[in-house]
């Protein structure tokens, strides 16, 4: 069993082996991503991840724009979890420029920021049994929730898709008082709907065989590839960006940090559905305590962080996602360089394919949870 | 003639009411081809209507399990949608790929569907109203069913496509791994009945279904819905056409028609599983005396049809099993289930027929 080289293609297709190519267009690729499998028979010998399809060049759009303007380019990074990555930019402007945010603009960045952990795990846990072959069903249960999330953003933000709703010094827009009433009832019944995909999946004797033992990532590797987010919690490191560094108020809510120690994709999807009720917790915790004030601190017409650079990061529902931003001045940022997470992670995906069989190598895939947005950019 | 003895046998009465309006004009042997032709024809009329009313079912059933309701708008509650399907089938240009081996890109549809629509031929509708009544109609069953893997592993070859390949292949050792099992819990039936003809192992559960005999009936039964399961490619075994992983399988390649045949061939199978398996296990047209009252059809449709609803149930809800753990399932459980309860059964048909069975008389 061999892995082939980064940046170079085996073509021994006269024998044995077969070339699979897992192409931009396919039902399971999360997107347009390619996959090159060298097969022998069914198993894998050889992997190569080609990406790049989607590549929209937001770092050097991010460089063109103005800083507020560079707001709407990062909800397209992560488009399942806008909030995050509008949070994550200006947690790292606001560090440059040294801008305030009211307490309750904090709340709610941590409600929004929290939903859409919600969201992009529902994704995550939809697709992963999607993967593993049970045509839709569970899907369509957690795109059900997923909706009613949605729905809370159109109130919030006008819009279900890109909200651009976390803003320098706060967020846009005040919640309507309909939004807290949708929040009370989404928490209300989301326990038992987080069961009820439970029962679908988890106690699923056929789910378990195809992702226990499957794609397992021993946590020297993890730590060796810049792992970060459920992938590396599935491992065995309990590491989550909420409680190394804390920002925003995180570090005023009691949750735990779920941790899982066999590494493999079972492991992985249980993370995330654990983490599915600690963002619950947070959550309730967010709105009991939700103060009443202003939402956006005091800036400047037009937005000139003096000379400098900053780093900021945050825990997002794909692992750690950072921003850093190189200032000269004016009021284009001179670098926009985002930390992708799903990008870091895939550079583990042909250390973990190879051995496997080509059912596998999808359910793997899966339990990566990436989002082309992000790792294209 | 009163009605229920019509509506018992429907055709058998016409055919024979046909055949004495023809016998004095025509020979024989032409009149005896004249019936037969139209029994067949018959038979293949009826198919596509019970397999559009599946693909319709499918689609509603399987909707309900996902909390959504289905196709709703072509037709009322979308009874006309499986006609939208095949008008859209057939208007869909016909593609073979360039590179293709192009008879057998040709006659892989016809192959895996003309065997799928052989089986319907002995399936014992009601007392004397089968197409045909042969008395190994159980081998004939099992022989029938095993050709279409042939068909898919001509479709993958041919298609010039690694996707496909990959398909067929599996399909081969998917089928080979559960025929084994299969046959063996077909035994049970045919050993408690004592005959391998499909009308006769029905009369013999006039009394008492075989899947109500304590342990072998249930096991043997089991052990055939799994099998049926992997024979029809359905999921939880339908990784040969697993749509998440190798697009469409062995039939990417097939367009139009040519796709509709498969898919056809696929629907006819299940219920011809389902048919076979509510025959052999669940009584076929008997139910416990009521026949007489009652055309027998309607009993062996409503049980064929409350398995198909179990087909359908197993995939809206099961993932997919991998291929080896799919193999592994074969040879190292499903095939010692089935080699015990076939010795248990013979043991008791023996001990029955020496020590019972004198004493019951």
């Amino acid at each position: 069993m061999q892995t082939l080289e980064p940046g170079a293609l085996d073509v021994r297709t006269g024998e044995r082996e077969m070339t699979l190519n897992m192409g931009p267009q396919h039902p399971s690729t999360h997107g347009v991503f390619r996959l090159i499998l060298q097969l022998d028979g069914e198993t894998v010998v050889g992997c190569k991840p080609v990406m790049g399809y989607l590549h929209r060049s937001s770092e050097k759009l991010g460089e063109m724009r103005t800083y507020v303007q560079a707001v709407t380019l990062t909800d397209r990074l992560d488009y399942l979890a806008p909030m995050s990555n509008n949070w994550a930019y200006c947690l790292a402007v606001e560090k440059l420029a040294g801008m305030e945010v009211p307490e309750r603009a904090e709340y709610i960045r941590v409600i929004v920021a929290e939903l859409y952990r919600i969201a992009s795990h529902l994704v995550a846990i939809g697709t992963f049994g999607a993967d593993v072959g049970t045509w839709f069903t569970p899907l369509i249960y957690t795109f059900r929730e997923r909706e009613m999330i949605l729905d809370m953003t159109l109130l919030c933000a006008g819009v279900r898709m890109n909200p651009s709703y976390v803003r320098f010094g706060g967020v846009a827009r005040d919640l309507p008082p309909e939004f807290i009433d949708r929040l009370k009832y989404f928490l209300d019944i989301f326990p038992a709907k987080i069961d009820e995909y439970e029962r679908l999946l988890t106690g699923n004797e056929i789910f378990t065989a195809r992702t226990k033992g499957v794609g397992i990532l021993p946590p020297e590797l993890a730590r060796a590839y810049s792992i970060t987010g459920p992938m590396l919690r599935a491992s065995g490191i309990q590491y989550d960006v909420r409680r190394a560094e804390p920002y925003g108020i995180y570090d005023r809510f009691e949750f735990d940090v779920p941790v899982r120690y066999n590494g493999d994709c079972f492991d992985r999807y249980m993370v995330r559905v654990e983490e599915l009720r600690q963002s619950h917790r947070i959550l309730t915790q967010a709105l009991r305590d939700l103060p009443p004030g202003e939402i956006r601190g005091k800036q400047p017409k037009v937005l000139k962080p003096p000379k400098g650079e900053a780093y900021a990061r945050l825990e997002g529902p794909k692992g750690e996602l950072g921003f850093y931003i190189v200032s000269d001045g004016s009021p284009n940022p001179y670098r926009f360089k985002i930390r992708a997470p799903s990008f870091i992670n895939l550079g583990v995906l042909s250390q973990l394919v190879v051995g496997h069989k080509v059912a596998d190598a999808v359910v793997i895939l899966g339990s990566f949870d990436i989002v082309m947005g992000e790792v294209d950019r | 003639m009163d009605l229920l003895s019509f509506l018992q046998n429907p055709f058998g009465v016409i055919g024979g009411a046909i055949g004495s309006l023809l016998s004095p004009i025509l020979p024989g042997w032409l009149v005896s081809l004249i019936l037969i032709v139209l029994g067949i024809a018959v038979v293949a009329a009826i198919i596509p209507a019970i397999v559009m009313g599946e693909i319709w079912a499918e689609r509603r059933i399987i909707a309900r399990f996902q909390d959504r309701i289905g196709p709703n708008r072509v037709g009322p509650f979308g009874l006309l949608q499986p006609v939208a399907d095949a008008l859209k089938l057939l208007t869909k240009e016909d593609v073979t790929p360039a590179r293709a081996d192009k008879f057998l890109h040709y006659i892989a549809p016809l192959l895996v569907l003309a065997f799928s629509l052989m089986v319907w031929a002995v399936i014992p509708w009601n007392k004397g109203m089968a197409l045909t009544d042969i008395n190994v109609a159980v081998l004939y069953v099992i022989a029938m069913g095993g050709v279409p893997t042939v068909g898919f592993i001509v479709a993958g070859w041919a298609s010039d496509n690694k996707y496909s390949l990959l398909g067929g292949m599996r399909s081969a050792a998917q089928f080979i791994s559960y025929e084994i099992p299969g046959v063996l819990a077909v035994m049970t039936p045919v050993l408690l009945a004592g005959s391998m003809s499909l009308q006769d192992i029905a009369e013999a559960q006039r009394r008492v279904w075989f899947i109500f005999y304590p342990i072998i009936g249930q096991l043997a039964f089991i052990v055939f819905l799994i099998a049926g399961v992997a024979e029809s490619n359905r999921t939880p075994f339908d990784l040969v056409e697993a749509e998440s992983e190798i697009i469409a399988g062995f039939h990417t390649e097939y367009s139009g028609m040519r796709f509709a045949l498969f898919f056809l061939a696929e629907y006819a199978n299940v219920f011809a599983i389902s048919a076979i398996g509510a025959t052999l296990f669940l009584g076929g047209y008997t139910f416990f005396g009521l026949e007489s009252a009652i055309p027998g059809w309607i009993f062996l449709i409503g049980k064929s049809l409350f398995l198909v609803f179990v087909f359908f149930w197993l995939r809206g809800t099961l993932p997919r099993l991998r291929y080896d753990q799919l193999m592994n399932f074969a040879w190292k459980q499903l095939l010692p289930i089935g080699i015990v309860n076939m010795l248990l059964t013979g043991i008791a048909v023996s001990l029955y027929q020496a020590y019972l069975q004198p004493f019951l008389r």
